[in-house]
C-alpha cells in the first residue's frame, strides 16, 4: 500500500475546499486595523475537497476497528458499537441544543441526563449519579474529591488512599491530584486483595480504598463485603473503579456490595464508541451521604419537568465547562433502553462465557499465573515463550499478521509479560475460534521459529515501528525539514 | 434488541468446553449475598424503530431549535462542512481503540499528528497534544503544569475568565495547596494592568489570560505576558473561541508560554455542551511536564515513516501517581472532526470565516447600540461577542423577546453582580443580516 | 563483568571513587532491565544530595526509574552527553554512560555498599 502523505505535503496556494456565503452586512473597511492581526497562518493547509475526502478515506483504511474485527483488550470492553445509538445522538434536537439555553427550552436534554442517571442508579445500586466527568479518569478524580469533601466536613480529610498493586494507573494518578498519598496493597496468591495487608494498612488516616471488582485479573473479590466492613469500621470510604462492570450487570450491584462511590465508563460497559481514543464518559455514582457534594449543576425532577439546581453550597464545583459529554450519554441511554433488564443481564453472562471459553482453550499453551476463577477477562503471560526469548510484545505483533488486534499488554503490573484478554459478549463464535487458533499457532511458532515473531508484523501497512527513536529524537509536528528518526 | 452473536448451539458447546453445565455456574465466584436475585427494574427492551421513536420524542421536547439565538459564552454555532460528518462517521474512525498498536492504527495516529501540527500553527507554538476533555479542564491542567514547572503556588486568574473555567480550576486545585487570586477588569473589558502588576510577585506561578475573554473582548496578550515574565511567572493564554486564531495574532508570538482552550468551534455541534475539544500547546522546553497523549514521527523496520504515541513516560499508565495528568481517554474523535474541519476550510477559508465573525458582530453592535438607551458596556474590541448594557431589567427584556422566539444572549448578572442588566451577545457567520436586523427591531419595540 | 574497584547499591547504582570525588552511574543489570534508554533527567550541578536520595530519573520507552545517590555529597558535574545520546547508558553503562560526579561528604558511607563480588551474587539471586 502506498504511503498516504501528510496533508501539508500536498498543500499548495490557490487550492480551496470550501466556499462561504458572501458577507451580507456592510463591510467595515478599517475594522481590522484595530486588532493585532496575523499576516497568515504559516503552512496552514490549502487543498481541494477531493483531496480532503481521499486523504481521510485512505487514512481510515489503515486503521483496525471493532467494525472490522476482534479486539480482545482486557479492561477496555471493546464491544460492538450499535449504529442506532449514533443515530439517536444525531437527532437535530440534541445536536442543536446550546448548553447555556434556559432549562425550559432544553427539557429533552435534561430528560436524557435524568433518565441516564436513574437507570445507572438501578444498575449500580446507588442513590445518585453525575454525568459531568468526561472520562473514567476524570470520574475517579471527581469521586475522590467527593470523599475528601465529606471527610473534610467531618473534620479531617485524611492523608492516604489505599490502592491494590493490580490497579490501573489512573487510580494512583487521580488520588495524587486529589492531594492524597498512595499506599499500595498487595494481592495474595489468588490474585485478590490480601486481607491481612489491608487490615494492617487501614488506619484512621486512610481516606479510602480504591478497588476494582472484578479486579484487573478478572477475578471477583469474594471478600468484598468484609473489605467494605474493614474500611468503613475506620471511617473510610470504599471507591470502586467500575471499568469491569461488564461482568456484573444484572448479576451483582456495587451498591449492594457496600461500595460508596463508583465511576462507570460509558465507552466500555455501555457500548459508546472509542473513536480512536475518546470521547468517553465517566459518570460517578454515590450513596446518599455523598450526594450533596456532587459537581454542579444537578438535574432534578420538578412539576412534571426538569430543572437545573445550581445552588449547592457543598458541591465540589465543576470538572467540566458544561454538562459533560452529553451526546455520549445519549448513546448510553439508547443502549440501556435497547437492551432492557434481560439484555443487560445476558450481556454479563455471555461476556463471562466468552472469556472462560478462551481461557479454557488457551490454558496449557500460555502461562496462567493465577488459578482463581475469572469472569469477563483473564490474564495470561509470556513466561513459557520467554524461554525462547519471545516476549508478549512479539506475540502481540504476530497476532496482527493473523488479522487480529492484540490483547492488553504488560498490565496489570503484578503479572510480568501480561496478555490481558477480554472478548466481550458481542463476539462471534467464529472470531473467538480464530483468535484461539491464532494464539495456539503463535505458541507453536514461538517454539519453532521465534525470529518470525520478533520481526512481526509482516503484513501490516507499516512494519514494526521504532518507538525508541521516536522518544529519543521527538518529532511532534510537521515541518518542512522534518525527517523520520532512525536508529536506536 | 440484543447484540449477542452466539447461537444456542454455540452456547451449549462452549459451556461443555469450559466444563460447566449452565451460565449460573460461571458466576460461582460471586458470593450469594452479593447477587441481585431479581430483574433490574428498568423499562423493557425496545426494538430499533421503537427506540428511535422514543428518542425522537425526547429530542422533540427541546424547543430551543425554534428560537433565533445569539447565545455564545463558551459554546459557538458555526458552519460545519458536510465533509466533517461524512468522513468522521466512517466505522474505521468511530470504532477503533486508542492507537497503542501503532502498526494497525496509522490512520488515527496520522490524524493526531496533523491535528497537533495545525494547533501549533494556530497557537504559534512548538508542541501540542492529542486533546484534553474541554477548555475548562484544559485550563486547569495548564495551571497544574505551570506549578510543576516552577514550583510556585500562586496563580492569577482574571475576573474576565469564563466563570465555568474559573470554577473548574478551583475544583482541580483545591487539594493541592495552590492559591488562586482574582485580577479585575477595567472599562475596556480587558484585564486591569495596574491590578495585575500589583498582584504579581515572586510567588506567582502563572498569569492566566483568556482572549477573547468571557465578554468577547480581545485582550492585550503581549502586555500581560510581558508583565508576567518580569516576575518569571508563566503566561497562560486561554482561547475559548478557537476560530479567533484564524485571524488574530498567535498567542505564542505574543509571549504566551502555554496556549490552551476550546476547539468546539472547529466542526463540533453544540450538543448541549459535549463532547467538546480541549487543546494545549507549549514551548519545546516544557515537553516533559506536558499533559496528554502525543503522537510522534518515527520509522519502521524497513525505514518507512510512520507515527506512534510517544514520550509516554509522562502519562498515568507508566508514571502513575507522578504522572503529568491522570488523563487516559481523551477527545480523539472530536480532534478528528476538528482536523477535517480545519483542512476543509483551509487557510483562506478559516481566515474568511473569522473575518465574517468580526464584521457581523461589529454590524450587530452598531445596530443595537444605536437603539435608545442601549450602550456597549465595554470599549474594547470584540471578536464575535460583546456586552450590551440595557436601560430595562434584563429578565423582563429576555422574557418579552422570548415570546417572539428570540434569545438575545446570556445574561451576566448571575456571575457578575456588578453587570446588572447586561447581556452577552454572540454573532457568528451563521447569522444573516436579516437575523441581526430582526433582533434590533424586536429590541427596539421591547424597550419602547 | 562488574568492575572490581566500584561500589554497588541494591538499587543498581555504581560509584567509582577517585580521591575526594566519585563518579556515579547505573549497572549493566539495570540498563538491561530498562531497555533502550530514551531520556535521562539529571540533577543540577551544585545540588547537595544525601545518601539514598532520588537525584534524577532514567526513562526507557515503557518505564521510568528513579536514580538514587549512593552516598551523600555535592554534585560537581553531570554527563551532558546524555542529552543528545541517552543510548550511552545502554552501550557503556560503566564508562561513557556515567551520570553524575559527586564531591563526597562522608567517605565512610562507602563501607555500607556492596563490592563487585557481592553485587554479582545479589544480581544472580534476583534473576531466579
Amino acid at each position: 500500500m502506498i504511503r498516504e502523505p501528510l496533508i501539508f505535503e500536498i498543500s499548495d496556494k490557490g487550492k480551496r475546499a470550501f466556499r462561504l456565503p458572501k458577507l451580507d452586512v456592510p463591510f467595515s473597511k478599517d475594522l481590522l486595523a484595530g486588532y493585532r492581526v496575523r499576516e497568515e497562518v504559516e503552512d496552514f493547509p490549502q487543498v481541494s475537497e477531493v483531496e480532503v475526502v481521499r486523504h481521510f478515506t485512505r487514512l481510515s483504511q489503515t486503521n483496525y476497528a471493532v467494525d472490522i474485527g476482534f479486539y480482545p483488550l482486557g479492561s477496555c470492553t471493546m464491544k460492538y458499537n450499535p449504529k442506532v445509538n449514533d443515530r439517536a445522538a444525531s437527532l437535530e434536537g440534541f445536536l442543536a441544543a446550546h448548553p447555556q439555553a434556559p432549562a425550559e427550552l432544553v427539557q429533552g436534554c435534561l430528560e436524557v441526563l435524568k433518565l441516564t442517571e436513574e437507570f445507572l442508579c438501578e444498575i449500580a445500586g446507588l442513590d445518585a449519579f453525575t454525568l459531568q466527568p468526561a472520562a473514567g479518569a476524570q470520574g475517579e478524580l471527581s469521586g475522590m474529591m467527593l470523599i475528601r469533601a465529606r471527610l473534610a466536613e467531618r473534620g479531617n480529610p485524611r492523608r492516604t488512599v489505599l490502592i491494590p498493586d493490580s490497579a490501573h494507573g489512573t487510580n494512583p494518578s487521580s488520588a495524587h491530584i486529589c492531594g492524597y498519598q498512595v499506599q499500595v496493597i498487595n494481592s495474595d496468591a489468588n490474585g485478590r486483595i490480601d486481607l491481612a495487608d489491608l487490615e494492617r494498612a487501614m488506619t484512621d488516616e486512610v481516606a479510602a480504598l480504591m478497588v476494582t471488582n472484578p479486579n484487573t485479573l478478572g477475578v471477583f473479590e469474594t471478600d468484598i463485603k468484609k473489605i467494605a466492613g474493614l474500611v468503613h469500621s475506620r471511617g473510610g470510604f470504599l471507591y470502586m473503579d467500575g471499568a469491569n462492570l461488564n461482568a456484573l450487570t444484572g448479576i451483582s450491584r456495587p451498591g449492594d456490595m457496600d461500595v460508596d462511590v463508583i465511576h462507570i465508563n460509558l465507552h466500555k460497559t455501555f457500548s459508546t464508541p472509542h473513536g480512536g481514543g475518546g470521547p468517553g464518559s465517566g459518570p460517578v455514582g454515590v450513596k446518599k451521604e455523598l450526594e450533596p457534594y456532587l459537581p454542579c449543576p444537578v438535574v432534578k425532577r420538578k412539576n412534571g419537568g426538569f430543572v437545573l439546581e445550581h445552588n449547592r453550597p457543598k458541591s465540589i464545583g465543576r470538572v467540566h465547562g458544561f454538562h459533560g459529554n452529553f451526546l455520549v450519554a445519549v448513546k448510553a441511554l439508547a443502549y440501556i433502553l435497547s437492551l432492557g433488564p434481560e439484555g443487560l443481564r445476558e450481556m454479563a453472562e455471555v461476556a463471562v462465557l466468552n472469556s472462560n471459553y478462551i481461557r479454557k482453550s488457551l490454558e496449557g499453551h500460555y502461562h496462567l499465573k493465577y488459578q482463581a476463577p475469572t469472569l469477563h477477562e483473564c490474564v495470561f503471560s509470556d513466561k513459557l515463550q520467554k524461554e525462547q526469548g519471545v516476549t508478549n510484545i512479539d506475540i502481540a505483533k504476530r497476532l496482527i499478521d493473523y488479522g487480529l488486534h492484540p490483547p492488553t499488554m504488560s498490565f496489570p503490573l503484578i503479572v510480568p509479560g501480561a496478555l490481558m484478554i477480554e472478548p466481550t459478549e458481542t463476539e462471534t463464535r467464529r472470531d473467538l475460534d480464530l483468535f484461539i487458533q491464532a494464539m495456539t499457532a503463535i505458541a507453536r511458532e514461538a517454539a519453532e521459529d521465534p525470529q518470525l515473531l520478533k520481526d512481526a508484523p509482516h503484513t501490516s501497512y507499516v512494519r514494526r515501528l521504532n518507538e525508541t527513536a521516536a522518544a529519543r529524537s521527538p518529532v511532534l509536528k510537521w515541518t518542512r525539514s522534518m525527517k523520520p528518526p532512525q536508529g536506536g | 434488541m440484543s447484540y449477542i452473536s452466539l447461537s444456542d448451539k454455540d452456547k451449549k458447546e462452549m459451556l461443555e468446553r469450559i466444563g460447566v453445565s449452565s451460565m449460573e455456574d460461571l458466576f460461582r465466584s460471586v458470593p450469594e449475598p452479593a447477587k441481585l436475585n431479581r430483574k433490574l427494574n428498568l423499562p423493557p427492551a425496545l426494538s430499533e424503530p421503537e427506540l428511535l421513536a422514543l428518542m425522537g420524542d425526547i429530542a422533540g421536547r427541546n424547543t430551543y431549535g425554534g428560537f433565533l439565538s445569539f447565545l455564545g459564552a463558551g459554546a459557538y454555532r458555526h458552519i460545519i462542512p458536510v465533509t466533517v460528518d461524512h468522513l468522521s462517521s466512517r466505522g474505521e474512525f468511530v470504532t477503533p481503540y486508542t492507537p497503542y498498536q501503532p502498526e494497525i492504527s496509522q490512520g488515527t495516529l496520522q490524524v493526531i499528528f496533523e491535528f497537533q501540527t495545525l494547533i501549533c500553527q494556530l497557537a504559534g507554538m512548538d508542541i501540542a497534544n492529542a486533546s484534553l476533555y474541554d477548555g475548562a479542564s484544559a485550563s486547569a491542567e495548564a495551571v497544574l503544569m505551570a506549578n510543576r514547572l516552577n514550583n510556585r503556588t500562586k496563580v492569577l486568574l482574571p475576573r474576565s475568565l469564563h466563570p465555568h473555567y474559573r470554577r473548574t480550576i478551583q475544583t482541580y486545585t483545591r487539594n493541592l495547596g495552590l492559591e488562586l487570586q482574582e485580577v479585575g477588569f477595567d472599562g475596556s473589558g480587558r484585564l486591569n494592568p495596574a491590578d495585575l502588576e500589583a498582584k504579581l510577585d515572586d510567588r506567582t506561578a502563572a498569569v492566566v489570560c483568556q482572549s477573547p475573554n468571557y465578554f468577547g473582548v480581545v485582550e492585550d496578550l503581549k502586555a500581560v505576558a510581558d508583565l508576567a515574565h518580569r516576575r518569571q511567572a508563566l503566561a497562560v493564554a486561554v482561547v475559548a473561541e478557537a476560530l479567533s486564531l484564524g485571524i488574530l495574532e498567535a498567542p505564542g508570538r505574543l509571549g504566551a508560554d502555554i496556549v490552551t482552550g476550546e476547539a468546539q468551534s472547529f466542526g463540533l455541534p453544540l450538543g448541549f455542551g459535549g463532547p467538546y475539544l480541549g487543546f494545549m500547546a507549549c514551548a519545546q522546553d516544557f515537553l516533559r511536564q506536558f499533559p496528554g497523549r502525543i503522537a510522534g514521527l518515527t520509522s519502521d523496520l524497513e525505514g518507512r515513516p510512520g507515527f506512534v504515541l510517544t514520550i509516554s513516560t509522562r502519562e498515568q499508565h507508566i508514571r502513575r501517581e507522578k504522572a503529568t495528568s491522570n488523563i487516559c481517554t481523551n477527545q480523539a474523535w472530536c480532534a478528528l472532526r476538528a482536523t477535517i474541519f480545519m483542512e476543509t476550510l483551509g487557510h483562506d477559508g478559516l481566515r474568511e470565516m473569522a473575518c465574517q465573525n468580526i464584521q457581523k458582530a461589529h454590524y450587530a453592535r452598531e445596530q443595537l447600540t444605536a437603539l435608545p438607551g442601549v450602550k456597549a458596556r465595554f470599549s474594547g474590541r470584540s471578536f464575535n461577542e460583546f456586552v450590551l448594557q440595557l436601560p430595562k431589567r434584563w429578565p423582563d427584556v429576555d422574557a418579552t423577546l422570548r415570546k417572539r422566539n428570540i434569545l438575545a444572549g446570556v445574561g451576566l448578572e448571575a456571575h457578575y453582580p456588578e453587570l446588572k442588566d447586561c447581556v452577552l451577545v454572540n454573532v457568528t457567520e451563521v447569522l444573516r443580516r436579516q437575523d441581526i436586523d430582526r433582533l434590533a427591531g424586536a429590541l427596539r419595540e421591547v424597550l419602547r | 563483568m562488574y568492575p572490581g574497584d566500584f561500589y554497588y547499591t541494591k538499587d543498581h547504582e555504581w560509584i567509582q571513587v577517585k580521591g575526594q570525588e566519585a563518579v556515579v552511574g547505573i549497572t549493566d543489570f539495570a540498563q538491561k532491565q530498562l531497555g533502550d534508554v530514551v531520556y535521562v533527567q539529571l540533577p543540577q550541578v551544585g545540588a547537595k544530595l544525601s545518601s539514598h536520595q532520588a537525584m534524577g530519573t532514567i526513562e526507557s520507552v515503557k518505564a521510568v526509574s528513579d536514580v538514587f545517590s549512593p552516598v551523600s555529597g555535592e554534585v560537581s558535574a553531570v554527563n551532558t552527553n546524555l542529552a543528545g545520546a541517552p543510548e550511552l547508558v545502554n552501550q557503556d553503562p560503566h564508562g561513557q554512560g556515567w551520570i553524575i560526579k559527586l564531591k563526597l561528604a562522608n567517605p565512610k558511607e562507602l563501607e555500607a555498599l556492596m563490592k563487585a563480588g557481592d553485587y554479582e551474587k545479589f544480581v544472580e539471586g534476583l534473576d531466579k
